[in-house]
């Protein structure tokens, strides 16, 4: 085989490439831009959108609690929330988002508490609103230590220690390194986005080089040079490769620079990022390393399979609607590797994508199976060699090539 | 020298069943002579072509290029053919330069025999102005020149035309007529495709005439004008074709 053919139709394909917006974009501009916009842009919309409903002292209405002047008095001294009177189209208000929450006190609340008889206390919200729940949840936290302190009072004066009620405590601790902590929460969102971007960035330059070049009416100049089709359909197949590592390589760049500063804008914010609660996102050079080793058969596939599906096509548009479906099959099994509880068994090691993905939370975590990863390479090995198999046997189809 | 023998081509169409677009073609072309393939649109021109440059491969027979035969040696065959079409467009985002290197290159060439015939055919096609613009920046004309250049890079003793000229204004297809005439005085074999009778007339040192994958008839230009009593080539093509026609619509 000669490599020089396939040699010079690579550094022709990225000749055309390096000067081609479309593809500039979907493979350098996007992955390095979308991490810290994601990152800058939506992490910081959300806090402060969060932030400024925690601040915002949500509207509480008292409804009842005539009879029980003690009590209401008691609730209104509470902070952080704001006190409005009572009108009887209070659900309309709550519904309307004008009030937060509203508060029932039952008939006679003072004088069956006294009494020791068990009343309910509702409180009314407007379910999955983000400000209502807010208030409702305040009001009943204010509720449930109003209540604790009567218990205390109960308590104080039969004589009682608080522990009659609370015998022990409870608290969980976490004794796995840090490094598998965060590998458990970001080794499926990794996976994730490397599996996913290695898509998108091979999905344009396939299409180019195939659809685009019939559409373009360069298809048949190539053909009437003595280049072998198999060295033809090589060359490009090797730039559409490049473009998905290229792509995925930037997009982990990215995201892990985009990480490293977003927790250090958080320690300066906090002042205390080692706090045991936080989840620390250590990640080791040797795990993105073997991340990218295994993505390579990955991208190997993707980058066949889609050049196959491209060349079937007779324009770019064509082309499009082909794969645009597509994605869905990548982002299927990459998500449901995310979700918890989805780990790798032997079935899910020959399950393409949906092996690497689980394999990649994995090894973020620095765990390796070897027997797992043996199976994992050595399958996906496989589809990609199928698929660049199928790639080279389209190419030599005039059905294809001359489709009208 | 191009010798087809036997050449047909089937397709299969998933509405119209087996579609015969070439049907046992035999013809032979002369280095230092231009055939001239004449025939309607769909009549099987490009077809015959494309097997010629072994783009397409034949369904049954064969021809025998420069001593190549078209489906044992396909990559020696167009080593030594240069085809140029109105299909066979440029990369938009390569230089003239570069589009006309590239293919030097696959054709084999070292580095310096190419920087050697670049530097002559951009002479003799005066292209030197516009060497290093981009082919989608360039006019028609210049496409034209750098699509020439293209297939002469490698100086290849065959020269295939399919519809050189289609859609072109009246001065790029002159350049056109006049790279083909050019070409033959340099003792190369051409043949070339059109459905323009005047070309044929002028340009033609044997026409052959192509109706529904089927070669009809072939010969000079006084061959012709005597075996048919007209001296108007459209009139030799209608009184060619015509019967056939009849008896499709009788089909």
């Amino acid at each position: 085989m000669s490599l020089r053919n396939v040699g010079i139709v690579y550094k022709k394909e990225l000749t055309e490439a390096l000067r081609d917006r479309r593809t500039l974009i979907a493979t350098i501009i996007v992955p390095l831009l979308m991490f810290p916009v994601l990152t800058i842009g939506f992490g910081g919309a959300m806090v402060s959108l969060l932030n400024k409903a925690e601040k915002e002292t949500p509207k509480v209405m008292i409804l009842g609690g005539e009879d029980s002047p003690r009590v209401v008095a008691d609730l209104k001294k509470l902070e952080g929330l704001q006190f409005v009177d009572s009108t009887p189209d209070w659900k309309d208000r709550i519904v309307n988002k004008e009030v937060g929450a509203a508060v029932q006190i039952p008939e006679a609340f003072e004088i069956d508490l006294a009494k020791q008889k068990l009343d309910t206390v509702r409180i009314y919200n407007y379910k999955n609103e983000i400000k209502s729940e807010l208030a409702a949840n305040h009001v009943e936290k204010a509720l449930k230590k109003y209540g604790e302190n009567i218990v205390k009072e109960r308590l104080a004066a039969r004589d009682l220690a608080v522990s009659v009620l609370n015998p022990f405590e409870i608290k969980q601790e976490n004794v796995a390194p840090p490094e598998k902590v965060g590998g458990a929460a970001i080794g499926g969102f990794l996976g994730y986005f490397v599996i996913l971007l290695c898509f998108q960035g091979a999905m344009h330059p396939a299409i180019d080089l195939t659809a685009g070049e019939k559409e373009r009416g360069t298809m048949e100049t190539i053909l009437s040079s003595p280049i072998s089709r198999m060295h033809l359909v090589l060359g490009k197949f090797f730039l559409v490769l490049t473009a998905a590592l290229v792509t995925a390589a930037l997009s982990v760049t990215s995201m892990a620079v985009s990480f490293w500063g977003s927790q250090k804008f958080h320690a300066f914010d906090t002042g205390n990022a080692s706090d045991a609660g936080s989840v620390q996102l250590h990640i080791s050079v040797g795990a993105i390393f073997s991340v990218f080793l295994m993505a390579l058969p990955l991208a190997v596939m993707f980058s066949a399979a889609l050049l196959t599906i491209a060349l079937f096509a007779k324009t770019h548009k064509e082309a499009q609607s082909y794969i645009t479906p597509l994605i869905f099959v990548v982002i299927i099994p990459a998500i449901a590797a995310m979700l918890p509880g989805v780990e790798l068994t032997p079935k899910f090691a020959l399950i393409p994508i949906l092996n690497v993905s689980l394999l990649f939370k994995d090894l973020v975590a620095g765990t390796y199976h070897w027997n797992s990863i043996a199976i994992i390479f050595g399958s996906t090995c496989l589809y990609a060699a199928v698929a660049l198999f199928l790639a080279i046997k389209m190419f030599q189809r005039e059905s294809v090539l001359f489709r009208s | 020298m191009i010798d087809a023998r036997g050449l047909s081509k089937r397709f299969q169409d998933k509405k119209r069943g087996e579609i015969r677009a070439v049907d046992n073609v035999s013809f032979t072309c002369q280095p230092g002579k231009i055939y001239g393939l004449l025939g309607a649109n769909g009549a099987g021109k490009t077809t015959t072509l494309r097997m010629l440059a072994t783009i397409l491969e034949p369904t049954d027979g064969t021809a025998v290029v420069c001593g190549h035969d078209v489906i044992e040696q396909p990559e020696k065959v167009r080593a030594n053919v240069g085809f140029l079409s109105t299909a066979t467009a440029l990369y938009p985002r390569l230089t003239s330069q570069e589009m006309v290197e590239y293919f030097g290159r696959l054709n084999g060439l070292d580095e310096a025999t190419l920087k050697k015939r670049l530097d002559d055919i951009f002479n003799r096609l005066d292209m030197n102005g516009f060497r290093d613009r981009r082919c989608d920046k360039l006019s028609t004309g210049m496409k034209q020149k750098t699509s020439i250049a293209r297939t002469l890079v490698h100086n290849p003793p065959v020269m295939i035309f399919d519809e050189p000229t289609n859609g072109l204004d009246i001065m790029t297809a002159r350049t056109i007529t006049a790279f083909i005439r050019e070409c033959r005085d340099q003792g190369k074999t051409v043949i070339f495709s059109t459905h323009i009778m005047s070309e044929v007339e002028k340009l033609c040192d044997i026409i052959g005439i192509i109706h529904d994958g089927k070669l009809l008839t072939e010969g000079t230009l006084p061959q012709l004008r005597q075996k048919f009593a007209e001296q108007d080539l459209e009139e030799i093509f209608v009184k060619v074709v015509a019967p056939h026609y009849v008896l499709a619509e009788a089909h």
